[in-house]
């Protein structure tokens, strides 16, 4: 029956391909496909071990993903949905970034304190480079000049020169730095803090901060709401930042650096992933093992989407 | 309800151009050897070198961040036997640095912290869990960052009000430790209003003469009905006996079934993963509540460091008892101290054998200034004065 449908609901769905949210499943080994047209899950893929970080190539061809408890990050071809093969990445690696040339991926290893660089097309080791402890926020500059990681326990942002592969500043933030994002055509670095319960906007300049936004929820103790995950609108005027167990996605004017909105989601929210046309962002909700799909415009989630248990990190594939 | 805060927050916007001072700060961890009386059972000996590891991991996580900041730390175990004199190697430690983390009886404890050497001094409590050194006899010089039996029981408390077990029994073993869990369970289930516990003290003498387990049936039988066992059993002696042998069957729970600790290895949200196995790593065993209070005594110290990239007590104790100080402890929310008895707020998991089964304070025990604050003396209870 399935088989015998396919030709139809392809040549149905083709003309309507929206894109889909590729969402890793922490305690599932799973990677859940959204449908963004139709916003059901449609494919759901075996990974390895406690999958968090996951990003696509910059072709979409290869799907890169953090398998944390298998100390290895997975390349997978998303169309068959089969692993390929794995690159060395250092041990538990939890989050990564793309660097611009397509190449270099910069990954955290969680238990190890180490940046680990790797070629993914020669698939080796480039380079490890100490940080603190439990590094996790990855980001690379646009111009691919700078890459950050951030240490959780240390509490800072590790500013690394991708030439010399050696760090040129710290720069401490508040408690438990999670996530951090080139902004402003790369001029500012945004770093949430898990703990602290802030975001910090540096000038990447001067390494100076030149903002701490701070968050209030009705009805939440402060100390619930904790910053992870966050992602810029295209215009990069407004950014949606995961605020994990209180439950909500604020809505902070990237200018202005005020805080205009909170959404209410499912249970301890960490990251998040836009539709390909920026219409709709998708948060993955840890507790509660569902995706919450937010209209971007109204500012009011639309729908809940059960996935696996704990879902993790988020990816658009167009 | 909205606020966003810009730049100008001077004191936490350090950058990598602010000159940062070469900082060496050296603690000490003094362990004076108790005695330990014997118990039914030598399954689960207490590991010999309980609480270093926590001081060692701790030392190594700030030295971690200091290596970026030229901050260094440095960390000396001090062992006094049963019999030797725990005053006069706290007199020489304190002779070399104000940092020191006690794993001593309280009475020593107090000893330590009269010294004339130790006026000024920072000084962790990572041990004992007596009410007194959070009450009438506290310190100044004197933090503590293990729960106090009050926290554990308010937390135990707080989970029996949330499933309405409103009618407790309790089996109180004979020991110091044992009476002070069992007196502050009581205070507990009357501050939470459950009322009294029904009680009975386990003497394993000449009217008992089977194994414990078959002694158990017959002792509970007289309590009649009841909603949960309490066992206040600190030194584990009789208390692994008593499940699944009740004269009817039902939950136990404080040194046994449910207990609440300060860390656990079930404890693996908020990050804990990490911080279990970093120990793992280390000591090669599990992290218990005592490794992880001489780990927050030092995380402490080195936050401390980091913020205000200073090396002396005054400034460091001052920012420790600030209300800009937190600390993330995987335990899911921002730790600090309470400025009038010196004892670090912390949650307090409920764990079993194998799983975290909820963690204190429950959703809906509410506090005019931090959740945490409905665990152990709050600013009125407490009748420490000499604190601040």
């Amino acid at each position: 029956m399935k088989l015998a449908a396919l030709p139809l609901a392809l040549t149905i769905a083709l003309p309507a391909w929206a894109g889909e949210i590729w969402v890793t499943n922490e305690k599932d080994d799973t990677i859940s496909v959204i449908d963004v047209d139709t916003l059901e899950v449609t494919r759901t893929l075996p990974t390895g071990e406690r999958p968090r970080g996951i990003i696509f190539s910059k072709d979409y061809s290869r799907v890169y993903i953090c398998a944390s408890d298998s100390d290895t990050v997975q390349v997978m071809d998303p169309v068959s949905g089969e692993i390929l093969h794995d690159l060395p990445s250092g041990e538990d690696p939890e989050q990564f970034a793309l660097h611009p040339n397509d190449r270099h991926l910069y990954i955290a290893n969680e238990d190890d304190a180490v940046t680990t660089v790797v070629d993914v097309e020669t698939r080796t080791v480039l380079a490890q480079i100490n940080v603190g402890i439990e590094p996790e926020g990855m980001a690379v500059s646009p111009d691919g000049k700078v890459a950050i990681t951030t240490s959780e326990t240390t509490n800072m942002a590790h500013w690394i020169d991708t030439e010399t592969r050696q760090i040129f500043a710290n720069t401490l933030v508040d408690s438990r730095p999670r996530h951090a994002e080139f902004a402003a055509e790369g001029r500012e670095l945004w770093v949430s803090s898990e703990i602290g319960g802030t975001l910090a906007v540096f000038d990447t300049e001067t390494q100076a901060q030149k903002a701490r936004i701070e968050f209030a929820v009705k009805g939440v103790h402060p100390d619930r709401v904790q910053p992870v995950g966050f992602e810029f609108t295209a215009d990069e005027k407004t950014v949606f930042v995961a605020l994990g167990p209180s439950n909500h996605v604020a809505v902070v004017n990237a200018e202005t650096f005020e805080v205009e909105d909170y959404i209410l989601v499912g249970r301890r929210v960490w990251h998040m992933a836009f539709s390909p046309d920026k219409s709709m962002l998708f948060t993955t909700n840890g507790v509660s093992g569902d995706v919450t799909v937010i209209d971007v415009a109204s500012r009011e989630a639309i729908k809940t989407i059960k996935v696996g248990r704990f879902p993790w990190g988020a990816a658009t594939r167009p | 309800m909205i606020k966003a805060l810009f730049a100008g927050l001077g004191a936490m916007c350090l950058t990598a151009t602010a000159t940062w001072a070469d900082v060496s700060v050296n603690v000490t961890y003094l362990k004076h050897m108790q005695p330990r009386p014997p118990v039914l059972s030598n399954l689960d000996p207490v590991p010999e070198d309980e609480g270093v590891g926590g001081a060692e991991l701790g030392r190594a996580d700030n030295a971690t961040t200091g290596q970026f900041l030229n901050h260094v730390y440095d960390l000396e175990v001090v062992e006094v036997p049963e019999d030797g004199d725990v005053i006069a190697a706290a007199r020489a430690a304190l002779a070399e640095s104000p940092y020191l983390i006690l794993d001593a009886a309280t009475i020593d404890m107090q000893r330590i912290a009269d010294l004339p050497e130790a006026a000024g001094a920072i000084l962790f409590n990572a041990a004992s869990r007596d009410v007194a050194l959070r009450d009438e006899g506290c310190r100044a010089n004197l933090l503590h960052t293990i729960p106090s039996d009050a926290m554990r029981a308010d937390a135990l408390m707080q989970f029996a009000v949330f499933k309405r077990w409103d009618k407790l029994a309790m089996i109180s073993g004979p020991h110091e430790e044992d009476l002070a869990f069992a007196a502050a369970l009581k205070n507990s289930a009357v501050k939470f209003g459950i009322g009294t516990v029904a009680e009975k003290t386990w003497a394993f003498d000449a009217d008992m003469r089977r194994n414990a387990a078959q002694e158990v049936p017959l002792f509970t039988q007289e309590f009649g009905d009841y909603a949960l066992l309490l066992v206040a059993d600190e030194l584990h002696d009789f208390g692994r006996y008593v499940a699944y042998n009740t004269w009817v069957p039902r939950p136990i729970a404080g040194s046994e079934g449910l207990r609440p600790v300060a860390w656990d290895r079930v404890v693996e949200q908020w990050g804990a993963a990490q911080l279990q196995s970093r120990f793992m790593d280390l000591a090669g065993r599990d992290m218990t509540s005592r490794d992880y209070a001489a780990w927050a005594a030092m995380r402490t110290l080195g936050e401390a460091v980091t913020r205000t990239n200073a090396g002396d007590a005054a400034t460091l104790r001052a920012f420790i008892l600030s209300d800009q100080f937190e600390l993330a402890g995987f335990k899911g929310r921002p730790m600090s101290y309470r400025t009038w008895n010196g004892q670090l707020r912390q949650p307090i998991p409920l764990v079993s054998e194998r799983a975290l089964v909820a963690q204190a304070p429950l959703e809906g025990f509410l506090h005019e200034r931090n959740e945490m604050d409905t665990l152990g003396l709050d600013a009125p209870e407490s009748n420490c004065e000499v604190f601040q």
